[in-house]
């Protein structure tokens, strides 16, 4: 290990009150969750930070909640608890297989959903699916608390709107109701432990053989998870059976901007993140 | 076949219990008084000259340990066929990675921060980083013309051959490099004064870190002591690269007056600057008859070794010898080269060399029945060697194998037959799942090749204890694979005694003696045939001695050692009566005996990602006798998982001569998820020269998946990948035709 232990120090706030006083306090200290990002970098040594705010023990962060017209999440919500949670499975199955996919038993049991979205990967494997799902997120410092659609939140290459004296504290999803058409699948070319080179999740509603709704998000396109906005007003409206593919493929490839990085080239990401919005229209035929 | 009391039956891993509780200690676990831990500082660049070594102003440096290669006491040098390796850099850099300056310090983490804190200024020049490039001389960067090792095999008139043939075919294939990935990163601890060098480490060969300490420090063989520790895993990559670690911590205790010092590297830099698998090219040129029969074969095949010869010049020739696979061929020609790069050195791993050659024969072949217009299966019928033919070296096959019935066994187990016909008309549907069935047949030698058996002269020794019990002396080494068990069931079977009275030895230069380096397939077939011998020699012994009248063999070995003082037992290897080799022509019998194999896939392939899934994996192969079948079917297991991770995932990227993705979460070995269910079968044909009749299995069933798989492949999509690993940038590329 090339990080440096005795060189750091963390604090533990007992509340999230404390731990939003700490955060104005030290601005510096870098919020510490399940630590399974963070913990990559500090052991090869690349992790410029010295002081780590943890929100491990912040019962207020935890746990899902169901009312009748939403879903919230805690930002401290594991994958696992997503994975195995009966209503998630049902009426939300894109996140749960993100879920189900990211890392292996060990990560889902130890990462949260907050981190994922906090540390701001392109690659992250629940935010398609979040975008998807239309969520929010509640941001909260001692001014006070704010929501924020998902879809604002990251604005560019890990940078977003979390202000620095805030934490992310809520997800909330409203619920869909039956009847809709849900696809996920990450492109990570190893069944287990694989960072995304492409995934792509989309909900869909349709009547009358027409696509009546639809939402299509990607991972590891862009420099943040992205909607595809293009691919969506190629398709909405349009018939089921008989989609302008070759248009949607064509708007979609305006929405993603892929690069070359160590796990795939952009050639590649873009002709299988067209491939996998093709599949999905064929999932939506047969459906 | 006979029947035995311990060979042929699963007796449980020796050191298995201790490796379950966490009571195994591996070398970063051992607790040192007054332990120094060591740093490598390294270059960055591929090539260039040393103008200066800074060290940061206003650093505590005088609380270190420094050593450059002005501290070598005897030769800058880390020995192994050839000296052109220095030990730490001196004047000019040949690759990245390359060690310069080694530091240590009583705190770990103290020591990893310096590490950072030393700049090494690199004056660049021109590199050579590919085999292309090197082939171009462009420029030469060793030697006189960038090659390690030219070998040429020869036989009857390849060209005229190829000429007369109804149907010639020429294609190139490619391999890439792999890293071993042993669960244990390298770690050693060095204790070193003109007193004597002690090493405790991780390693395969005891004997070989021995070579290399003996070299550098000029100190005489006795003053220097080598001892393996528990080691989690080599596949090869534990064969070459601890002798550089080793003079590294011996080094720098050296400096330090003799106070223990450790190197344990992290996996990042354990995959950046160890050895891994040579990347090879391989051309192919065959000329068949109208009915299939292989009439010539012309190969050249060319292995990227690195910037040091270290062991090319050995897997160059077991890569030349495997190059024509398991055929009949009367015209033939391996030109086979091992080439300078500016990467670290390629070493062994786990096949060393055949995995290359055979990938190149196995995919030609299905090429050529495409071609053809048979069934691979059919091309192969006519073609497969049978006893009593040659060999590409002239070597006649002892070994009574019925070649053509393995396959057949392979391809029923896997139903063939019915999937080769029926998949075209599934793939012909929309589902972009494709399906593919796919096999290879292949061989692996065992043991060291041509007469360096007899040049390693290995002995092994077997000692009465005055308590009744029995230690095999070897330096052999556990690495997981099964050696300390499979050593205890023949010792007990030649003793006729329970496998509890026996107990191996850990391997110390000090104790043991030199049975030879634990690699080539050789460990239980060579070293564990001189295991039986001694053991016999003791039985022999006691029995002379009137003491086995009543069979119990404890008490006989206590009698014995409170009569006589002590009791040993050596044997030393004799190679087989009809084993001749010409090392000068490359003629005659290369290996004593071989290994022989069928592997068949069933596989799909995505065509919206383009990842192939092995769905079902059937290993049929000929061993000779079994020792231990669970530990046989683990060897099987994990090459072919190995195997599954050279063909389609496992790529090695290179960014200017260093690996750049020296991490597990971008190098994408196999997940247990990965994986199909690996189906073994073993045929078993006792081989008279190895213990009980086995012969060594460990490095065959790396051989063969990775062709099997893309011969799968080629079913699935009519397409001819010629590359590994076959990613799905690469597949992608093929499909889409660019
Ligand atoms: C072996 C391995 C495999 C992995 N596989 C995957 C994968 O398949 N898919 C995937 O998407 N990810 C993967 N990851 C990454 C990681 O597990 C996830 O991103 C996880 O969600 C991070 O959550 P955490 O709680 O561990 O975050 P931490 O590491 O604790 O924090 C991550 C970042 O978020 C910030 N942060 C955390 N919580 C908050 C908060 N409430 N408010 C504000 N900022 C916050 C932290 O300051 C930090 O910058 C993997 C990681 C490892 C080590």
């Amino acid at each position: 290990m090339r990080g440096q232990p005795s060189l750091c120090d963390v604090l533990t706030p007992q509340s999230l009150q404390e731990a939003l006083s700490l955060r104005v306090a030290h601005p510096e200290a870098r919020p510490l969750a399940g630590g399974t990002d963070l913990m990559v970098p500090f052991a090869a040594g690349r992790l410029p930070d010295r002081l780590f705010l943890n929100l491990w023990g912040l019962e207020e962060l935890r746990g899902i909640t169901v009312s009748d017209g939403e879903v919230t999440c805690g930002a401290l919500t594991l994958f696992r608890e997503i994975a195995v949670h009966p209503l998630m499975q049902r009426e939300f199955p894109n996140l749960v297989r993100s879920a189900k996919v990211t890392g292996a038993l060990a990560i889902q049991s130890r990462g949260s959903l907050g981190g994922n979205i906090a540390n701001g990967s392109p690659a992250a494997d629940t935010p398609p699916s979040l975008l998807v799902y239309g969520s929010e997120l509640q941001l909260t410092s001692l001014r006070g608390s704010r929501w924020v659609p998902y879809a604002d939140f990251h604005t560019g290459y890990k940078r977003s709107l979390l202000a620095p004296d805030e934490l992310i504290t809520l997800i909330r999803l409203a619920r869909l109701g039956d009847g809709g058409f849900h696809y996920f699948r990450k492109v990570g070319t190893r069944q287990a432990q694989a960072i995304s080179k492409v995934s792509l999740a989309a909900w869909a509603r349709t009547g009358n053989g027409q696509i009546q709704e639809l939402r299509i998000a990607l991972g590891s396109v862009a420099p943040m998870p992205i909607r595809a906005r293009g691919a969506e007003k190629a398709l909405l409206g349009r018939s089921v059976t008989n989609p302008p593919l070759d248009a949607a493929l064509e708007a979609l490839q305006a929405d993603i901007s892929p690069i070359d990085d160590l796990r795939s080239s952009a050639q590649f990401r873009r002709k299988v993140a067209g491939n996998l919005l093709a599949d999905m229209l064929r999932g939506l035929v047969s459906a | 076949m006979k029947d035995y009391a311990h060979i042929g039956r699963s007796v449980l891993r020796r050191e298995g219990r201790a490796k379950l509780t966490g009571a195994a200690l591996f070398t970063d676990d051992l607790k040192i008084e007054g332990l120094l831990y060591g740093a490598t500082v390294r270059s960055r660049e591929p090539r260039g000259r040393i103008k200066g070594i800074h060290f940061e102003e206003g650093f505590p440096w005088e609380e270190f340990i420094i050593v450059t290669a002005r501290d070598i006491p005897g030769k800058n040098v880390v020995a192994h066929l050839q000296q052109d390796q220095p030990c730490l850099a001196d004047g000019v850099i040949n690759h990245a990675e390359e060690a310069i300056v080694l530091l240590a310090h009583p705190d770990p983490l103290r020591v990893q921060d310096a590490r950072a804190r030393v700049r090494v200024d690199v004056e660049p020049l021109p590199t050579v980083l590919s085999i292309e490039e090197s082939l171009a001389c462009d420029p030469v960067i060793w030697g006189q013309d960038n090659v390690f090792k030219t070998i040429l095999i020869t036989k009857g008139d390849p060209d005229g051959a190829r000429v007369k043939g109804h149907f010639q075919l020429e294609a190139t294939y490619r391999t890439g490099a792999q890293e071993q990935l042993y669960i244990e990163p390298n770690a050693m601890i060095g204790e070193a004064t003109a007193e004597g060098v002690l090493v405790r480490g991780s390693m395969q060969c005891p004997y070989y870190v021995h070579h290399a300490l003996h070299e550098m420090f000029h100190l005489p063989l006795e003053k220097i002591r080598v001892v393996q520790v528990e080691t989690g895993g080599g596949f090869g990559g534990k064969e070459d690269y601890p002798s550089m670690l080793a003079c590294h911590v011996a080094l720098l205790s050296w400096k330090a007056g003799g106070r223990p010092v450790k190197i344990a590297y992290d996996r990042e830099e354990d995959m950046a600057c160890t050895t891994k698998r040579h990347p090879s090219r391989t051309r192919i040129r065959s000329a068949f008859g109208a009915d299939g029969t292989l009439l010539a074969l012309d190969v050249e095949l060319i292995l990227d070794g690195g910037a040091y010869m270290t062991l090319s010049p050995v897997v160059l020739s077991r890569a030349a010898i495997h190059a024509s696979g398991p055929y009949r061929c009367s015209n033939l020609r391996v030109h086979a080269q091992a080439l300078a790069t500016n990467t670290p050195p390629h070493g062994a791993f786990r096949g060393f060399g055949a995995p290359q050659s055979l990938f190149a024969i196995e995919r030609h072949m299905d090429e050529a029945a495409q071609h053809l217009g048979l069934d691979p299966a059919e091309l192969r019928r006519r073609n497969l060697l049978h006893t009593g033919d040659a060999m590409a070296t002239g070597q006649i096959m002892r070994d009574e194998v019925d070649l053509v019935a393995l396959m057949d066994r392979a391809l029923t187990e896997i139903r063939y037959a019915e999937k080769r016909a029926s998949y075209p008309t599934l793939n012909a549907g929309d589902d972009p799942v494709k399906r593919g069935v796919g096999f290879s047949v292949f061989m692996h030698g065992g043991g060291f090749t041509g007469s360096a058996e007899s040049t390693l002269n290995s002995v092994v020794a077997l000692e009465g204890t005055a308590g009744g019990r029995v230690r095999v002396l070897a330096a052999s080494t556990e690495m997981g694979q099964g050696a300390n068990t499979v050593f205890t069931q023949v010792a007990a079977e030649a003793l006729q005694a329970p496998v509890d009275l026996i107990e191996v030895v850990p391997p110390d230069t000090a104790l043991v003696p030199n049975s030879g380096p634990t690699v080539a397939s050789r460990t239980t077939q060579v070293v564990g045939k001189l295991v039986l011998d001694a053991g016999l020699a003791m039985r022999k012994t006691l029995l002379e001695a009137g003491l086995l009248a009543d069979g119990d063999v404890a008490a006989a070995i206590r009698t014995y050692v409170a009569r006589h003082g002590a009791l040993r037992t050596e044997s030393r290897y004799q190679k087989p009566d009809f084993v001749e080799w010409d090392d000068a022509t490359y003629r005659g019998d290369a290996y004593a005996t071989y290994a022989w194999a069928c592997y068949a896939a069933d596989l799909r392939v995505d065509l919206v990602t383009y990842e192939t899934q092995v769905a079902d994996f059937v290993a049929v192969q000929e061993v000779g006798r079994v020792l231990n079948p669970t530990l046989a079917a683990g060897q099987i297991e994990g090459g072919v998982a190995q195997g599954i991770g050279w063909g389609l995932n496992e790529e090695v990227i290179w960014r200017q001569g260093s690996m750049a993705n020296h991490q597990m979460s971008n190098y994408l070995m196999a997940t247990a998820a990965d994986l199909p269910r690996i189906r073994v079968f073993f045929e078993e044909r006792p081989y008279a020269y190895g213990p009980g009749g086995a012969k060594g299995l460990g490095e065959l069933p790396m051989d063969g998946p990775a062709s099997a798989l893309l011969n799968g492949v080629q079913h699935a999509l009519g397409l001819v990948p010629r590359q590994v690993p076959l990613t799905p940038e690469v597949l992608m590329d093929l499909v889409e035709g660019a």
